[in-house]
């Protein structure tokens, strides 16, 4: 087997262009496992983690052309593929809340320090922790070839199948480009043990007073990880209706288990060795209703701060 | 793990008397002292040498291909393109076992290598050996095994039906317990029941199967591996090769971790095999996935309990029958159940009983020995009956518990008489006392609470319960089996220091039996240095490092090898001082009179001369129970302990965190306070971790989550900080007066938390693991 180095982000994918056989190894915390049990006998593995681009994370401001869920004039923050759960923790935890709590709950300190959110993509596992954050704060990825140049795919339609990307054979990851967060997010995640423990399911939901919206992200309960959409425009709607993202007035009584009972009907989950069906469903309603409780809650905070 | 009363040390000492005035008492590193372990440090560090690091310059590879079948006949075996495979030095089937192809701790019931059947997913097959594990694997994988899928039984509740296939002949009972005590038509005025279910727990130890084989000039072979016992694997392949033992030698590899997955063979006659057809040293090392089908798991267990009690809660009866899954062969199922049933109605004072226990052949992967062996399931059953007699007649948990607590001079439901402490009511009354954690602050970080970082509550469904349980648990090997340990101690000057060496085969699998020979040889010999031999078969058996009896039985053998060579030195010593040997003692490499005076320095009396004895220890006789009534002296010693766990349950998601999980235990005589406390850490962790988490899920005989991935054991978030009371009753019929330590905290934590977990949830939560839809009903 062939162990590619490449050292600057064209390098990389004119490797990857070249060697149809390689495979990409970023923390290499997927990578290494799957070569232990002899799922993968790649012919050569292509090491990202000497490509310097990957693993820095900017501040863009501006509409610049994120997509169509990108913040409006908000910023946006571009994370290169190989920025590991680590820093993420670090650096990131008050403009993208979401995705720093999801990669809290990701393995052990030492995962922590070697995975990273291109890797989780890359994987496109069901119950992969960064996909509901992203789903939620509506993150487009974004992907190169040497061929093609630049694709930038929602993170929506970037999971195809169970463990299957959007990715072209000579595409490479670049970056996840995540608006930053203008409103309060919440991540939970359930696992028969209190820590190092693969998703039962999981959910995301964020908050975007600036277009009143609610974003939403569902993990470990469908063949890939999905948004909520009926839940998200049923709760924006009633908010709206009822003037509450002006207002910042109580939660209607029922409105959050009403949410919560939208998304579980949103998964579509198995059962499992990890959990069964009903448990899971079970389990999204209550996270669902508890995580929009914390997030309205933390709006209604903001205002009285901001007053 | 350390809890935050890590040290606190024995709280009662009841000794005094114990130790023999002819004793050192200046030696550092003594009996009651907590030197540290030689292999802490490496281990920590990763520099100590397991199994798995053990290297040849020469050596090849071995694998094993296993059965993908739970039960199949084996119609051929094609082994001609795995041969053709570069590299490839050797390929073995059935065929090429030399000796008897069988083995069995018990019974010799298991092939080497199968032979016309598979029983189990995972059965070995053939072997192969290469210069690289990777090509082994490659050729193991060309081996073409022409299989007929045969009906297979997996439910054990029906392996005895009359139309269940046989997976060996004559039938699927492995062993049927019968005990009958007292009047069996008796009535009372309370009577509570229930039905338990216990999956299937693994031993996890961190340290996969491995060994290496290293063929001989003299045709022999010698073995290093990670194991529980030399001289009974000795034994077995003695017999599967066609050897005698002189040239099956083996050696005690660094062993990461058994808890009684280590008793049965594992890599030790199919190396040897491949090292003996190749003429090269073999290693052999498991992956994870393959230690799963390595080594036997728990009995699941399927029990139904009925108690029959007066209204104020003192017992009046008893009645229960256990079902183990013995899976496809025998290990050491008739063992635990001969626990299951002699000891499974737990330390209480039961006039009138019946128990059947049964253990059954199925096609699910074979069971056997584990820390606990056979109390571990009973205890879930009958502690969670306790539960409901202190509902039923309104006493609280503790108070009935101590009500029917069984006490010294009681006799148990096999008629033994317990012939030393029996604190039941004391122990439960200190957990009891203990005090209780506070009440989780408001803003208490994630990780204090149920899901943890999981972000799954701030406090939203919690509830907090607390559980007890209690149990007692039997020391040393039952049943009228010849239980004993071999020690040789010899003490000589070396470089101007006095040393003694202390040679057993007693198995070190990082309990701290090093550590416990050494105090015991600086406690007796009153010289500091004493190296421990590396453990091997050059000496006599040690017996198994299993039934917590280690410190007991070769601790027993290195103290009467001491003494021999105490008697020796202090009869040399006497002749040249011309005093009585009753008035002179060994103390700091001296010999110092009755009132301390230095007589005469060792040096002296030992000059070029080395003194060295070896003694074997036996504890007293087992006796076979009755086959009609199960009754007589089966067991040698009992140990008790009791857990009270303090639970947080997120009711609506079925998570929990445990907040608390305190123990009294009675250890007898802490021979090291520090490693005492460490085993009952660990082993509450073990119990907790089948309560909660758990369980290898077997499905139409297929393990479903051979990785820990899905195997989850407890992590450093799981387990609370512990107080732990250590009692020190002395045995009077036990070396030191020790106790075994290491089980009885596995038995007692699991049920003591499950019992937490209902009394938090409300509901009655009849199987372990707690899976969390069973507390939320969904
Ligand atoms: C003990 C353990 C615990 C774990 N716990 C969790 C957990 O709690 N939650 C969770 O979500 N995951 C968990 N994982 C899985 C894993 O850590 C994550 O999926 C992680 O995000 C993978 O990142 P990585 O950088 O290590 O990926 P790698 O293993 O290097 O790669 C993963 C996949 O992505 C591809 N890839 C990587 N980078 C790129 C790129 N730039 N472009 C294209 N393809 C790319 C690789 O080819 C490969 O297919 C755990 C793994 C282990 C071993």
């Amino acid at each position: 087997m062939d162990f590619l180095q490449p050292t600057s982000w064209a390098d990389a994918l004119a490797v990857r262009a070249e060697r149809s056989d390689a495979v990409p190894i970023a923390g290499g915390t997927d990578v290494m496992v799957d070569l232990n049990f002899d799922r993968r006998r790649p012919g050569a593995l292509l090491d990202l983690g000497r490509v310097p681009e990957l693993r820095e994370w900017t501040v863009e401001d501006g509409t610049g052309g994120v997509g169509a869920t990108g913040g409006v004039g908000g910023s946006t923050v571009r994370l290169g593929a190989g920025v590991p759960y680590s820093r993420i923790i670090d650096d990131l935890g008050a403009r993208l809340p979401g995705l720093a709590m999801a990669a809290r709950t990701v393995g052990s300190p030492q995962i922590r320090i070697r995975g990273t959110v291109g890797g989780n993509l890359g994987s496109a596992s069901p119950a992969g922790d960064a996909h509901p954050p992203l789903l939620a704060a509506g993150a487009v990825v974004e992907v190169e070839s040497a061929a093609r140049g630049v694709r930038r795919i929602p993170a929506a339609e970037f999971f195809t199948g169970v463990k299957r990307n959007a990715l072209e054979p000579d595409e490479l990851i670049a970056a996840v480009l995540v608006p930053e967060a203008v409103g309060p997010q919440q991540f939970c995640k359930v696992g028969t043990r209190n820590a190092m423990v693969i998703a039962v399911s999981a959910f995301a939901c964020a908050l975007h007073p600036d277009r009143r919206a609610v974003g939403t992200g569902i993990g470990s309960a469908a063949p890939t990880p999905r948004r909520a959409p009926e839940a998200e425009e049923f709760l924006a709607g009633e908010l709206e209706s009822a003037g509450l993202w002006e207002s910042r007035g109580d939660l209607p009584d029922g409105l959050a288990r009403a949410f919560g009972e939208r998304v579980a009907a949103a998964a579509s989950p198995i059962d499992d060795v990890r959990g069964s069906a009903a448990y899971r469903r079970h389990s999204l309603a209550v996270m669902a209703r508890r995580s929009v409780t914390w997030a309205w809650a933390e709006y209604q905070q903001d205002l009285r701060k901001a007053a | 793990m350390r809890g935050r009363s890590g040290h606190s040390g024995p709280s009662v000492s009841t000794d005094a008397g114990t130790r023999p005035a002819t004793t050192a008492t200046t030696t550092p590193g003594r009996i009651g002292d907590s030197p540290l372990r030689p292999d802490g440090t490496l281990k920590v560090t990763g520099e100590f040498a397991y199994a798995s690091d053990l290297w040849h310059d020469d050596m090849v590879w071995g694998v094993t291909l296993r059965s993908p079948h739970p039960h199949a006949r084996i119609r051929g075996i094609d082994i001609t393109e795995a041969l053709t495979v570069p590299g490839v030095t050797a390929v073995l089937t059935a065929d090429d076992v030399p000796g008897e192809n069988a083995f069995g701790l018990e019974h010799a019931d298991q092939p080497v290598l199968a032979v016309e059947f598979v029983r189990y997913e995972g059965e070995p097959v053939a072997l192969v050996a290469a210069d690289h594990p990777e090509t082994a694997r490659r050729a193991a994988a060309r081996i073409r095994v022409e299989y007929e899928v045969l009906p297979a039984v997996t439910d054990p509740r029906h392996a005895m039906d009359d139309d269940a296939p046989a997976v060996h002949r004559p039938g699927n009972l492995v062993r049927h317990l019968q005990l009958r005590r007292g009047d069996q038509s008796v009535t009372a005025p309370v009577v509570v029941s229930l039905d338990v279910e216990v999956g299937m727990q693994d031993q996890a130890f961190l340290g996969p199967e491995s060994g290496l084989a290293v063929p001989a000039e003299d045709g022999g072979v010698d073995l290093y591996v990670a194991t529980q016992w030399l001289h009974v694997d000795q034994r077995q392949m003695c017999l599967a090769l066609g050897m005698p033992p002189e040239k099956v030698r083996l050696h005690l590899a660094g062993v990461g971790g058994a808890f009684g997955g280590r008793e049965d063979l594992s890599v030790h006659v199919h190396a040897s095999l491949l090292a003996l057809r190749t003429g090269k040293p073999v290693k052999m090392s498991y992956s994870r996935e393959e230690s799963f089908f390595g080594h036997v798991h728990r009995h699941p267990a399927w029990l139904t309990y009925e108690f029959g009690a007066e209204r104020d809660g003192t017992l009046v009866y008893a009645r229960a029958r256990v079902l183990l899954d013995g899976g496809a062969y025998a290990s050491s199922t008739a063992a635990v159940v001969g626990n299951a049933g002699t000891l499974g109605l737990g330390p209480y004072r039961i006039p009138n009983v019946a128990v059947d226990a049964y253990g059954v052949f199925t096609n699910n992967p074979p069971c056997g020995a584990m820390r606990g062996f056979g109390c571990v399931q009973a205890a879930f059953a009958h502690e969670a009956l306790m539960d409901e007699l202190a509902d039923a007649v309104g006493l609280d948990p503790v108070t009935v518990r101590q009500r029917n607590g069984m006490r010294e001079g009681d006799r148990n439901i096999t008629g033994q008489l317990i012939d030393s402490a029996a604190p039941v009511a004391e122990l439960l009354q200190i957990v009891a006392d203990l005090p209780l954690p506070p009440q989780r602050d408001a803003d208490a970080d994630l990780r204090a609470l149920p899901g943890s970082v999981g972000n799954t509550t701030h406090g939203e469904g919690v509830v907090r319960g607390v559980g007890y349980a209690v149990t007692y648990k039997n020391i040393g090997f039952s049943e009228g089996f010849d239980d004993y340990s071999t020690a040789r101690v010899r003490l000589e000057m070396t470089g101007g220091e006095a040393v003694a060496t202390v040679h057993t085969a007693a198995a070190e699998v990082g309990q701290g039996l090093i550590t416990v020979e050494q105090q015991i040889c600086r406690t007796e010999l009153g010289v500091e240095r004493v190296v421990v031999h590396p453990k091997n078969t050059a000496v006599g058996s040690g017996g198994s490092t299993s039934a917590s009896r280690q410190t007991y039985v070769t601790g027993g053998a290195v103290q009467a090898a001491c003494v021999a060579v105490r008697d020796v030195v202090l009869a040399r010593a006497a002749a040249s001082l011309g005093r009585e040997v009753s008035q002179l003692r060994l103390d700091g490499e001296k010999i110092v009179g009755a009132s301390g005076e230095v007589l005469t320095g060792l040096a002296e009396v030992l000059g070029e001369d080395a003194v060295e004895e070896t003694r074997e220890y036996r504890h007293r006789p087992t006796h076979a129970i009755d086959p009609e009534t199960g009754q007589g002296d089966a067991h040698v010693q009992f140990a008790f302990s009791a857990h009270r766990a303090v639970v947080d349950v997120d009711v609506e998601l079925g998570l929990v965190k445990v907040v608390a999980l305190d123990t009294a235990q009675d250890v007898g005589k802490a021979i090291n306070p520090d490693a005492v406390v460490g085993q009952i850490h660990g082993g509450s962790a073990q119990g907790m971790g089948l309560a909660l988490m758990e369980e290898i899920v077997v499905t139409d005989g297929h393990v479903r989550n051979p990785s820990f991935t899905d195997y989850l054991i407890p992590t450093i978030l799981d387990m609370p900080p512990m107080q732990v009371k250590v009692l020190e009753y002395a045995d009077p019929h036990a070396p030191y007066g020790v106790r075994g330590v290491g089980e009885p905290p596995t038995i007692s934590s699991g049920p003591a938390v499950a019992a937490a977990v209902r009394a938090a949830c409300g509901r009655p939560l009849r199987r372990v693991p707690i899976r969390p839809e069973h507390i939320t009903g969904t």
